[in-house]
């Protein structure tokens, strides 16, 4: 009885969602090994996995450390997009004569190539913290300004006319309708936003900084450290999914009405 | 047919008031487009009294929505004046509470907030209004489904909570636009016998509008035909059947034949009759 519980479990376990992209990692990551000794890639060019994992595990105070500055260049380009983004997209979503305006601009300015001219904020700004600061933000802004402004433009008319029916002030009507209305978009949008931040980050430090993973990665490639660079990598991505992850847990407390949202808000009901 | 009575007054008829509640004078709407004017509503001089169940029914596009969106004062008239209580209309106004063809039930509010909301809007005493609620969700059969979500709930509750909103903040008048013309048929002939309840126990004028002729027939104390784009009155037909009706009184000749009456202004240009 004990035993087909056990088994049971264990079923579930393999078909618990969170273990097939791990099942599947460690399938490339073998991949990954075999090709090296099948191939003969030197060192130099690839290293293997196990020294990659070696590397983490010997410079993960290192790496730990290095993680921060560019963490929290992450975090504050992050905010400031969501800060900046979400009133801009109001902005255009509310007036015709502001989008005609500015939104042409906005998608134009997503031509120019940020990472080209990430060396002028070191120019203008120094070495420290705040040109990286500068490029998470401008990578992480447009995301969430477009999916904002979507989110706006799709509030159902009809409730617009509800609202209105019920004579609700404007602001009534944008905190009551349009805001909530918005709220997934604006959320899918910020998810696409912090990954985003997470790569401004690092190409800030790569023009222009003495730390951070960024800076890691450009020094462990000048050196022909493949393992280091790799495990930087490594490092980078967990950023980037802790990050993500963390978007997505606010998503939940803040929409648990959503459709996405709805099994997990039923189960916890 | 012929010798059916349909102005046949009978004694259970609940007696109406005749004071006006609705005048319109002159009413008509034209919308302005890229290709030119577009005559939604041809001039309309109508009355509506209070306590009346009036019934607007006529084909899509015959402007019975227009007409409904110009005494909520969502939408200006082209010409003419609508008096809700003695006062023009110029814009939204408190007087009426609005039911629209689709519940629009916020998803992120519970059923009981739903309702809740045109107290907030408006600021009125939130505990004096929500016993209010309270009574009308029970009323409505909705009482164990406040602190639900509108999408734990079926077509039929969402529109009766719906209903319960339109009528929270004690309004003479609710207006609705096909509010069951989403639902299915079975499920839209409860409908129809909960609101004709509903309207009985609250004494509410109520301005009804549908493309469904035994609808029409069903709830209405009179019923208003509109022609074709633009729209204009085609008849206005009495209801003399007793309150409070069942569904049996669809197989009443003097409902059958004033169904087919109806029918035949939309089905019969040549004039049978």
């Amino acid at each position: 009885m004990a035993q087909a519980k056990s088994r049971l479990s264990v079923g579930e376990i393999l078909q618990g969602p969170w273990i097939r992209p791990v099942l599947f990692l460690i399938a490339l990551i073998v991949v990954w090994d075999l090709a090296i000794r099948v191939f003969n890639i030197p060192p130099y060019q690839v290293p293997s996995p196990v020294d990659v994992v070696i590397t983490l595990y010997k410079e993960w105070p290192l790496l730990l450390r290095e993680a921060m500055p560019t963490t929290g260049a992450t975090i504050a380009g992050f905010l400031l997009s969501a800060a900046f983004g979400i009133p801009v997209a109001m902005l255009i979503a509310s007036s015709k004569t502001v989008e005609s305006y500015v939104y042409p601009l906005l998608v134009f300015s997503q031509s120019i190539p940020k990472i080209a001219i990430a060396p002028l904020f070191v120019v203008w700004f120094g070495f420290g913290i705040f040109p990286k600061v500068i490029s998470a933000f401008l990578l992480g802004f447009f995301p969430v300004v477009v999916s904002a402004v979507q989110g706006f433009k799709s509030v159902d008319p009809d409730l617009l006319d509800l609202a209105r029916a019920m004579e609700a002030k404007r602001f009534q009507t944008f905190r009551m309708v349009s805001l909530p209305f918005a709220t997934p978009a604006i959320f899918a949008g910020l998810k696409v936003s912090v990954t985003l931040a997470v790569v401004g980050a690092v190409v800030g430090e790569f023009v222009g900084s003495n730390s951070g993973i960024g800076f890691v990665l450009q020094r462990s490639i000048g050196n022909f450290e493949l393992p280091m660079m790799f495990a930087a990598l490594v490092v980078l991505s967990l950023i980037g999914v802790i990050l993500f992850w963390l978007v997505d847990v606010i998503e939940r407390v803040a929409i648990p009405w959503h459709a996405s949202q709805r099994h997990d808000f039923v189960v916890a009901a | 047919m012929a010798r059916t009575q349909l102005r046949l007054v009978s004694e259970a008829h609940m007696p109406q008031s005749t004071r006006p509640i609705i005048e319109m004078k002159g009413v008509s709407k034209t919308y302005r487009t890229r290709d030119g004017d577009v005559p939604s509503l041809k001039p309309i001089d109508f009355t509506i009294n209070e306590g009346e169940f009036l019934v607007v029914v006529g084909p899509s596009g015959c402007g019975k929505s227009t007409l409904l969106k110009m005494v909520a004062g969502l939408l200006p008239p082209s010409t003419g004046e609508i008096r809700v209580q003695g006062k023009v209309i110029v814009q939204p106004h408190s007087g009426v509470g609005v039911v629209f063809q689709q519940p629009l039930l916020l998803p992120w509010r519970s059923v009981f907030s739903n309702v809740m909301m045109p107290v907030e809007v408006k600021g009125l005493d939130k505990d004096v209004y929500g016993k209010r609620a309270h009574e009308l969700l029970e009323m409505a059969g909705l009482k164990d489904f406040a602190r639900k979500y509108p999408w734990q709930l079926s077509g039929g509750m969402q529109q009766r909570a719906s209903i319960c909103r339109a009528l929270v903040h004690d309004p003479k008048i609710v207006l609705m636009d096909e509010p069951f013309g989403a639902l299915d048929a079975m499920t839209r002939e409860k409908m129809n016998v909960e609101l004709q309840r509903i309207q009985r126990a609250t004494g509410k004028t109520v301005l009804f509008i549908t493309h469904s002729i035994p609808e029409a027939v069903f709830l209405a104390d009179r019923v208003m035909v509109m022609s074709e784009r633009p729209g204009t009155i085609a008849a206005v037909y009495d209801v003399e059947l007793e309150r409070p009706r069942t569904l049996d009184v669809m197989a009443d000749p003097r409902f059958v034949a004033l169904t087919q009456k109806i029918r035949h202004h939309f089905y019969a240009h040549g004039g049978l009759d």
